[in-house]
């Protein structure tokens, strides 16, 4: 069977969805990255999607879902690289992903996570930040 | 073969004469628009092909297969008038005028049978104002397309999305916005997102006559598609009157990064993205000058 | 109006809305649409190919390009023959959903397309037909 890769990078699983998904692929990786993030305690889940061509509502709620349960288990998810054509259909569609962080690409979603639970790469500013971020 | 169709094809010489003067003695005649030659060869293709279709005995349907050409001729012909600016009024009598042709002919043969001469006077009025309609219908389309063309153009034209700096975009939207218009405003703006990388757009408002509900829904729509990219959206130039219909009609805007101006919008952009703009002390800037 | 192109497609499991997707994304290719009327043409059909399977176990789609006023456009007819549905109006409304869905299918997919249009009779089956034009308006 099909299965998305998931790719562990430090404190963050990176997916990257290179296909359009059918609904069981998509189910599949949702239950696939929560037991991720509860195997490796990540703290972020990056998902790129600027390869998929197609968001419904059904793709919209797994997005919504994934973000929902790695909230109650301490991570934040950021989807990165949404195509404009897909943006403007979810507005017009009445879908604005609640609760789920946007970014334009990778780079700029691994640094809004970086953001968000505070872990600084810069060393003076680590001192300053909350040292709760890490184990 | 039936009288109409028998007297256009033996008097097709004289049918073309007798128009060809019709139309050049219109005084309204804009020979400016068109060259003489050119209005013969029209003529002369449009005769030939009438009495192609007529031959066939149909007289009374234009959507009939045989009438292809010369609904095809006459649209052309329209579609190109309505181009080059032509008048409906010059546009109708191009076709009347060959009426008024035809049936100069019709009475010089008939002359001596009041009956025949009744009976295909009704006819090729019938036919004629058929086709007459075939004109203005054709005439209006070009028009519409003509104004299609330039609504395409101006909302292209007035919807420019201006790089401020480094991942910060401006789109000063002037004039109504309108659903169509919030389309091309979502798409270019989205694009150029894309393009550039920038995480922050700022749209001003400020050349915005009215805001209802349905602009201000259509910009909710633009900031949220821009938030599902990853930028941030900053609605800027709201003046007084339109933050008062804005509350009067219960629209809420809390959700939304909002200033009054492009500056201090700008000044959000920057501190948003740790940049911060300073004032050289003067002697400095002499030296550098210097 | 004219009908250029007339296809049929079964649908009856999941792995077939893929290659239907990618069938009227190829339609739209065709005429010239653009990737946003693109894009909300085919979400609508997803959203309305996915009810098909969830409420009616499937059922044909019949795809046309057609043709108004030289205007290019692609229909959309979603025949299914489910249980139908009691009461259209509800359904039409956001949020509303006797599934577990976020409710927007229907919704969702009326205000993507240019021409909706829904039939449904309790017992018999429903059928959705859907237009969106070259332009998008």
């Amino acid at each position: 069977m099909d299965r998305i890769p998931i790719l562990k990078m430090g404190p963050f699983l990176l997916v990257t969805i290179q296909v359009d998904l059918y609904d069981r692929l998509a189910l599949t990786l949702e239950n696939d990255l929560i037991s991720m993030v509860s195997k490796t305690g990540a703290r972020g889940v990056l998902i790129d999607i600027s390869a998929v061509s197609i968001v419904d509502s059904f793709m919209g709620r797994i997005l919504g879902n994934i973000a929902s349960m790695s909230r109650i288990m301490d991570a934040e998810t950021v989807v990165v690289g949404m195509q404009p054509a897909v943006a403007i259909t979810l507005v017009e569609l009445g879908l604005t992903l609640q609760g789920v962080y946007t970014a334009l690409d990778v780079e700029k979603g691994m640094e809004l996570l970086q953001d968000k639970i505070g872990i600084f790469e810069d060393p003076e500013q680590e001192k300053e930040g909350p040292d709760d971020s890490d184990d | 073969m039936n009288t109409i169709a028998q007297l256009l094809q033996n008097n097709k010489k004289k049918i073309l004469e007798n128009w060809m003067q019709n139309q050049l003695s219109d005084t309204s005649l804009r020979d400016d628009l068109i060259s003489n030659e050119e209005l013969r060869r029209q003529s002369d293709e449009l005769i030939n092909g009438l009495s192609r279709a007529t031959a066939g005995g149909n007289v009374d349907n234009i959507y009939a297969p045989e009438y292809e050409p010369v609904v095809e001729i006459l649209s052309d012909i329209s579609i190109t008038r309505a181009r080059q600016g032509f008048s409906p009024r010059e546009t109708g009598m191009y076709v009347l005028s060959l009426k008024q042709a035809i049936i100069t002919v019709l009475q010089d043969k008939y002359s001596e049978q009041p009956e025949v001469l009744y009976k295909e006077l009704l006819t090729v009025n019938n036919l004629l104002d058929m086709l007459s309609m075939v004109t203005f219908d054709t005439y209006i389309k070009g028009r519409e397309e003509v104004i299609l063309r330039q609504t395409d153009e101006i909302n292209e034209i007035s919807t420019p999305v201006i790089r401020v700096w480094e991942g910060i975009l401006a789109l000063p939207i002037i004039g109504t916005l309108d659903s169509a218009r919030t389309q091309i405003v979502m798409e270019n703006l989205l694009q150029e997102i894309v393009n550039t990388g920038s995480s922050i757009a700022i749209l001003d408002i400020s050349g915005v006559p009215a805001v209802d509900s349905l602009v201000a829904q259509h910009l909710i729509k633009t900031v949220s598609a821009t938030r599902l990219m990853g930028a941030e959206c900053i609605i800027s130039g709201i003046r007084a009157e339109i933050a008062q219909t804005i509350v009067h009609l219960g629209i809420d805007l809390s959700n939304i990064k909002t200033k009054a101006s492009l500056a201090s919008a700008l000044q959000l952009a920057f501190s948003m993205r740790s940049v911060e703009v300073r004032k050289i002390s003067k002697n400095t800037g002499f030296h550098i000058g210097r | 109006m004219i009908v250029m192109t007339k296809d049929t497609m079964q649908i009856v499991r999941e792995q077939d809305v893929v290659p239907f997707r990618n069938r009227v994304r190829e339609m739209c290719t065709k005429i010239g649409m653009s990737l946003v009327n693109q894009t909300k043409l085919i979400t609508a059909a997803s959203e309305l190919v996915r009810n098909m399977l969830k409420y009616a176990n499937g059922g044909k789609v019949v795809l046309e390009t057609i043709s108004k006023n030289a205007q290019a456009g692609i229909r959309l007819v979603f025949v299914d023959e489910g249980p139908g549905i009691a009461d259209i109006h509800q359904a039409m409304r956001d949020g509303f959903s006797t599934g577990k869905s976020l409710g927007l299918g229907l919704p969702g997919a009326k205000r993507l397309v240019n021409e909706f249009d829904i039939k449904s009779a309790t017992g018999e089956g429903t059928t959705v037909t859907i237009i969106h034009w070259k332009n998008g308006r």
